[in-house]
């Protein structure tokens, strides 16, 4: 276990040493935090290494720190299939920045993750092919799991249709 | 038993027609299925041989809403699928009737969210609401029941000059 973990944060640092910000590994869940900036670097080198191979994308989600000085994370959930391995990678994000790259063109099946993400927290993934809505209606204006957003929604924010006299 | 019964005399009988209009339309209700979530199961399990709706003439369910006259609306509703229920409903010809089946559907249940519609009776004119979570499948027989029971109550001129809906499917 303790090998693959030092072999990820090596080759990851062979993308410069200010890629790796922070790891932890909490019962056997190893997380690395790496550079906002790189992650699509970094997400191409987790894929295409030969002893890595996270090939699987199984999750792209974020966290909204309300009060933290930077206010998001985004965070994905990949898995080695070569090394029956599962990684949780995190990239804060400056400030109040609400921007990250895409990671859609090295791992597809980040493409639906990353608009249901702009959908809940807003976030906007740069150069993504097709950033719309994934659950809420198109021409909804809130992003509703960020932490200003009340529980019962915004009145009038969602049509409904008109009652029946 | 039924009418039958009445008939073994003389072979006629009289009654009003508002009688046996209401009569023949309460013994043949066809559902709607549309079941959305949990309470569909409920809803199926209710047709199925051991509850056997089909003994109150309802146990044909219809997927599509033109042959329907009662919509029974199970399951936890949210505001994108609140227009597509409306338009079923209103595709269904008239007289129609509504059960909101279960608790998500009458009052959004323990959806307290942004995202779910907090009962259907905010666009849709619901005729019986369905207790439970879900309600047991005698549960939804007895609101169909009770729509009976309504039915009974009508007259046969009760949907004559109604207005036509103005369908939001037309506008576009």
């Amino acid at each position: 276990m303790m090998e693959i973990n030092n072999l990820i944060v090596e080759k990851l640092k062979s993308l410069g040493e200010d890629t790796v910000v922070e790891t932890s590994d909490f019962r056997d869940d190893f997380c690395v935090t790496v550079n906002a900036d790189k992650i699509v670097a970094v997400a191409k080198l987790l894929k295409e290494d030969s002893e890595l191979k996270f090939e699987l994308c199984e999750d792209v989600t974020a966290i909204d720190w309300a009060k933290r000085k930077s206010r998001f994370t985004i965070v994905y959930h990949v898995l080695s299939l070569k090394n029956n391995f599962r990684l949780r990678i995190k990239a804060n994000l400056e400030g109040s920045s609400e921007e990250i790259e895409t990671v859609s063109s090295v791992w597809s099946s980040a493409n639906w993750y990353e608009r249901e993400t702009w959908d809940m927290y807003g976030i906007k993934f740069l150069n993504h092919p097709d950033l719309r809505r994934m659950y809420m209606p198109e021409e909804f204006e809130h992003h509703p799991l960020r932490k200003e957003f009340p529980v019962m929604g915004i009145p009038g924010s969602v049509p409904l249709p008109k009652q029946i006299d | 038993m039924g009418l039958e019964a009445k008939l073994a005399g003389d072979g006629y009988l009289t009654t009003t027609l508002d009688a046996i209009i209401a009569w023949s339309r309460r013994s043949s209700i066809w559902p709607m299925p549309m079941g959305i979530s949990c309470c569909a199961i409920e809803m199926m399990s209710a047709v199925d041989p051991k509850y056997d709706m089909s003994r109150f003439g309802s146990e044909v369910m219809r997927f599509t809403p033109r042959q329907c006259d009662l919509m029974i609306v199970a399951g936890t509703v949210t505001y994108k699928m609140a227009h597509v229920v409306r338009r079923i409903y209103d595709q269904m010809p008239d007289p129609k009737w509504v059960i909101a089946m279960g608790a998500c559907t009458s009052s959004g249940g323990m959806y307290r969210s942004y995202n779910v519609v907090q009962g259907i009776d905010q666009f849709l004119p619901v005729d019986v609401y369905t207790a439970g979570c879900p309600p047991r499948p005698e549960n939804l027989i007895n609101a169909v029941m009770q729509v009976q029971k309504k039915i009974d109550q009508s007259k046969a001129r009760d949907w004559q000059d109604k207005k036509i809906v103005d369908l939001e499917i037309n506008k576009n």
